[in-house]
């Protein structure tokens, strides 16, 4: 199923849906309409749309600051994305947390937090309910390299690995946290491997690429299902604008040009996009406009209050 | 009625809880072990079992950060830190997490979460086993702090803080255990908010939490012989507090003592005596008076863990005081 172009089609469309949403929030940073702090996921697309194509609807997600996509791919309102991004009533947490804090609980979206690897924990313990009343749901906690250098996400893989709870830990390696480069922050190139020493599995992927995304998640969400305990995946990635706010970092003193001209030609949607025309879909340009028009439906919407 | 111990009754109410509801569970450290909660749980995970009477790994922080996750999923655990200073490791999960999660996310879906801590002060352990801190965490918009000083009390406020919808910091001291009263067998609830009178008073009121309300009440009894009638608050909730009992109770006597197990600045004391101040002020004859820890990390030494913790004798010397202000104005 993953490789029928109609599957496909509908990942374009969420990763198009992620990356417009999201160049509409960085123009009204710009502009000022937006004043909460805005960690943009362009270029990272891939990851969110691949790993929760591979959930039922009541999987819950749990995320950070960085977590429009998630939001968005989980099936969060985007009215409610653009109402808490503007701090309105309108917003999914009635514009009390802003971009950082984003819920849809009636999605599987119990929270995202900018405490970075805040989460990790709590969706263990999501995981742990599912497992103490016998249910198969499965959660899913995505946070990012940085988050990886804070001491719970690994007292949490041993507590998942321990308790063989149905856990997905998703961490989305953009090579930066904040500011600075992985190679500032550690020695060894080797994330994935991070849970070896607490009996969690893990794998490498190429986080610019959707299928290769999927594939990895939905083989850990049966591992999670089946009663055989957790999974970390490493998706790698670049995140092409500055680590908060609409630029491309190169106003803060943070030069990353030619890392940002080797990523861009590896642009996850335009991946796709060329698979899909190869392939003869003829109407992405119309599905592309069809996209825009919600954008702007939604935005109207959240702003109505 | 029954006459159970402090530990007891704390014992009595987990098993009910567990008994009622099967979403309860109670995760932390030393559930499995005969000694780390003195018998406040004993043999819960034979009559329960260890999926629902789950002794953690030593990671207090995603420990409770998973409590929170469990919580917000479903389940109504009761996460246990038998030695308060461990619970600093779980800062994130309880401060930014439990606290915050409700007003955040628009404030709907809190955390329904009893996490209860140890003070296990004395017995010469030292500085990093002895440590109050609920002064810390009353500080804190989101989280509802209780300390018990009776056994009816602990009984009642663990009934309550579970049926909360927010996190309750439920704070016993292991000094407690071995104080009997009466506690009714049935399940019941202690109102989270409302503090106690245990002595009616006309010339000073003594105002204590946990503990130091225990010795309070110990001092309104050194206060008789001196024939001075103390009236005795047990706050029982230490975040939110019973202003208006206290308030009530100031404004009558025009004295009060503020004792708190904890350290003088920013303390709860602190806390406390503002309040009263600003409440109280017309009414009161004399400065609001507290006695509390020292500002120094504690002993380990008995003999100066005997200096270090006030009790009984400060209270009641602290309230002769303020009345023999008021004599000696009277005489000048």
């Amino acid at each position: 199923m993953t490789n029928s172009t109609g599957w496909l089609i509908n990942r374009w469309e969420t990763m198009t849906l992620i990356r417009r949403a999201e160049e509409r929030i960085a123009e009204m940073v710009e502009s000022g309409e937006v004043g909460c702090p805005c960690h943009l996921y362009i270029g990272q697309e891939a990851i969110a749309a691949g790993v929760c194509a591979a959930l039922r609807l009541d999987d819950t997600v749990w995320g950070g600051h960085r977590s429009h996509g998630h939001y968005l791919a989980k099936g969060g309102s985007l009215a409610g994305l653009f109402g808490e991004v503007l701090l309105k009533a309108t917003g999914c947490a009635a514009g009390r947390g802003g971009s950082m804090h984003l819920t849809a609980p009636e999605v599987g979206i119990l929270g995202t937090v900018p405490i970075v690897a805040g989460t990790v924990p709590l969706a263990a313990g999501a995981a742990f309910a599912y497992k103490f009343r016998g249910e198969d749901t499965v959660a899913v906690a995505f946070f990012g390299d940085g988050a990886m250098e804070e001491g719970h996400v690994h007292e949490a893989m041993n507590l998942a690995a321990l308790y063989r709870l149905p856990l997905v830990l998703i961490c989305e390696n953009n090579l930066y946290a904040s500011h600075m480069h992985w190679s500032e922050r550690r020695v060894a190139d080797n994330l994935y491997r991070a849970g070896e020493f607490h009996s969690v599995p893990g794998e490498r992927v190429d986080g610019n690429d959707v299928e290769a995304v999927y594939q990895a998640a939905r083989a850990a969400v049966e591992r999670a299902r089946g009663g055989e305990g957790p999974t970390l995946i490493e998706c790698r990635t670049f995140r092409w604008r500055g680590h908060v706010g609409a630029s491309f970092d190169l106003d803060v003193g943070v030069e990353r040009r030619g890392e940002l001209a080797e990523w861009l030609p590896l642009d996850p949607l335009q991946r796709l996009g060329d698979k899909l025309m190869g392939r003869g879909v003829a109407d992405l340009e119309q599905r592309e406009r069809a996209i825009g028009e919600r954008i702007d439906g939604a935005l109207e919407m959240a702003c109505e209050r | 009625m029954r006459t159970l111990t402090y530990a007891q009754a704390i014992r009595e109410a987990h098993a009910q809880l567990l008994a009622l509801d099967p979403r309860v569970l109670v995760m932390g450290q030393g559930l499995w072990s005969p000694w780390y909660a003195g018998s406040s749980l004993e043999g819960l995970d034979a009559e329960f079992g260890c999926a629902r009477v789950v002794d953690t790994p030593v990671s207090e922080n995603a420990m409770t950060g998973m409590a929170i996750g469990a919580a917000l999923a479903g389940l109504r655990p009761i996460v246990f830190h038998p030695r308060m200073d461990f619970m600093l490791l779980a800062m994130d999960p309880i401060v930014n997490q439990a606290a915050n999660w409700s007003y955040l996310f628009g404030g709907g879906g809190g955390v329904p979460l009893v996490i209860r801590a140890v003070i296990n002060r004395g017995g010469e352990q030292g500085a990093q086993h002895s440590q109050a801190l609920h002064a810390m965490f009353m500080h804190v918009p989101g989280l509802k702090v209780v300390m018990p000083a009776t056994p009816f009390d602990a009984k009642g406020l663990l009934m309550a803080a579970i049926e909360d919808a927010g996190p309750v910091l439920y704070i016993d001291d292991r000094w407690l255990y071995g104080e009997s009263g009466e506690v009714p067998l049935e399940p019941f609830t202690v109102a989270i908010g409302e503090a106690a009178v245990r002595r009616r008073g006309s010339d000073v009121t003594l105002i204590g939490v946990s503990w130091m309300a225990a010795e309070c009440s110990r001092a309104a009894a050194l206060l008789e012989y001196a024939g001075i009638d103390a009236e005795v608050i047990d706050l029982r909730t230490l975040k939110p507090w019973d202003k208006e009992l206290v308030a009530a109770s100031v404004s009558r006597t025009g004295r009060a003592v503020v004792a708190d197990g904890g350290w003088r600045t920013a303390g709860a004391s602190a806390d406390i005596a503002a309040e009263v101040t600003e409440r109280c002020f017309h009414d009161l004859v004399a400065p609001v008076a507290r006695v509390t820890l020292a500002d120094a990390p504690a002993p380990a030494r008995r003999v100066e863990e005997l200096a270090y913790y006030p009790g009984a004798e400060q209270i009641a010397s602290a309230a002769r005081s303020l009345l023999e202000r008021k004599a000696k104005r009277a005489a000048a």
